[in-house]
């Protein structure tokens, strides 16, 4: 087995198989830019499956099925696996999920949740690539058109 | 909250549609039924709209209702800049039902939301107008005696007409064929044909107005608007090309009604409007036997 590019944990969570190109977005919607917890992570690193890939360490941390399904918006490939005592105690394979609330913008520039204090909500029709129907003004937002919402 | 609205016409079952049907026509039976006596129904027009506003307010006046409410949002606490939540959360502690219209996509659903009592979404931005598809449905039902098996050819804006995509949406519970003519910019959006493709519903595409005229049942004109288009030169050139005249008729079935929301521009030339076939006005006037059976329905009082 070859040597792990970024650090082992002794106890936390590892996201694994996460796009290259999708580390900070991940890193973002994750709030992890706001928290203290000890973050390793690293990017363009050469993977047999995705050709690159990036990775998140955080330790002390664990994740809720809100935040795995947020991780799947732009990585639905990754694993989450969480580490105890340096052991992997428990590995999930992400899963798209059939509705999303919150964390994203509805593209529509015309939806109420862009107009009012409105949380947005999706149901996910295409789950391959990535398709999100608003569920109030219906209209469609699409991967290339994900932009993280605050708060 | 256990009220039923009427956002989209996704929320209505294939059972509820029929259900409209029977009671929109026994309304144009007994066009003066007092079921609302002593209810306020409040009518908010956040945008302006004739034909809707006083298709729902004589609809509601009919019933014996009483109505409250606003024209256009100009003189009201909305332009203090009273949010959409505040507003509806006032009127529904007021009225037993809100009808409303808002230029904002979503708006209605969100109310929905927030209010106490039956939400009916008069018309939000480019979004949903599910009465009018009612009507739409209606002026079918009454004109060919069935909603089954219907050959419907859409004529001008498939793109963006709300009016086209709800009336898919609601005629695919029906074993129907379309048959949409558009200019490629103003074509069918995917996601609609995706739907009708796995709900295995029949349809063709075609640029050209007159291939399957004489095949169909039902011909729904949309307006081709000029601020759709983004090179004005494209709009001068294919806005001529879907206009419906008299002797394109000719060869058409006897049972073709001529369909359109209204209203309208140049679409249908004015000498169609003698043809038998031409069913636009009377499809208006449809309307308020429309709301007034959605309107009973969603309370409960028929």
């Amino acid at each position: 087995m070859k040597n792990l590019e970024v650090n082992a944990i002794e106890n936390g969570i590892v996201i694994d198989h996460i796009p290259a190109n999708a580390l900070f977005k991940v890193m973002r919607i994750l709030s992890l830019e706001n928290i203290t917890n000890r973050i390793t992570f690293g990017t363009n690193l050469p993977s047999s499956r995705m050709g690159t890939k990036a990775i998140i360490k955080v330790s002390n941390m664990s994740l809720d099925k809100a935040n795995l399904d947020k991780i799947a918006i732009f990585a639905p490939n990754a694993y989450v696996s969480h580490i105890q005592n340096y052991k992997v105690v428990a590995k999930h394979k992400i899963e798209v999920p059939d509705n999303f609330e919150g964390s994203i913008m509805c593209a529509n520039p015309m939806c109420v949740t862009n107009k009012e204090v409105v949380r947005t909500k999706f149901q996910i029709i295409n789950k391959v690539d990535l398709a999100f129907r608003s569920f109030y003004c219906e209209k469609i937002t699409m991967l290339d058109n994900f932009e993280i919402r605050e708060g | 909250m256990s009220n039923k609205h009427l956002v989209s016409i996704g929320d209505f079952t294939k059972e509820e549609i029929l259900k409209i049907m029977e009671l929109a026509s026994f309304f144009e039976q007994n066009k003066s039924e007092r079921l609302l006596q002593g209810k306020v129904i409040a009518s908010l027009f956040f945008e302006p709209s004739t034909r809707t506003r006083l298709s729902f307010e004589t609809a509601i006046n009919r019933l014996g209702g009483r109505v409250i409410g606003f024209s256009d949002s100009g003189n009201t606490s909305v332009s203090k800049g009273e949010t959409l939540h505040d507003t509806i959360k006032m009127v529904s502690g007021y009225a037993d039902m809100i009808v409303m219209r808002h230029p904002v996509e979503g708006a209605a659903r969100y109310a929905s939301e927030v209010s106490m009592v039956p939400v009916v979404n008069a018309g939000d931005g480019s979004n949903q107008h599910p009465s009018q598809t009612l009507l739409d449905l209606y002026s079918i039902i009454k004109t060919q005696g069935t909603l089954q098996d219907r050959h419907i050819m859409m004529v001008g804006d498939l793109k963006y007409g709300r009016t086209v995509h709800s009336l898919i949406h609601a005629m695919s519970h029906f074993g129907v064929k379309f048959t949409f003519v558009a200019p490629e910019e103003l074509s069918l959006p995917d996601e609609y044909k995706m739907y009708l493709k796995e709900n295995s519903v029949e349809f063709t595409e075609t640029t050209d107005f007159m291939e399957q005229i004489n095949e169909c049942d039902i011909i729904y004109m949309t307006r081709v608007q000029r601020e759709r288009f983004s090179d004005l030169m494209e709009y001068e050139r294919v806005k001529n090309t879907y206009i419906l005249r008299s002797q394109m008729l000719k060869d058409t079935k006897d049972n073709l009604k001529i369909l359109h929301p209204l209203p309208r521009v140049n679409e249908i030339d004015k000498d169609v409007d003698d043809s038998p076939k031409a069913y636009y006005f009377e499809q208006a006037a449809n309307g308020v036997y429309a709301r007034m059976a959605i309107i009973t329905y969603l309370l409960g009082v028929k």
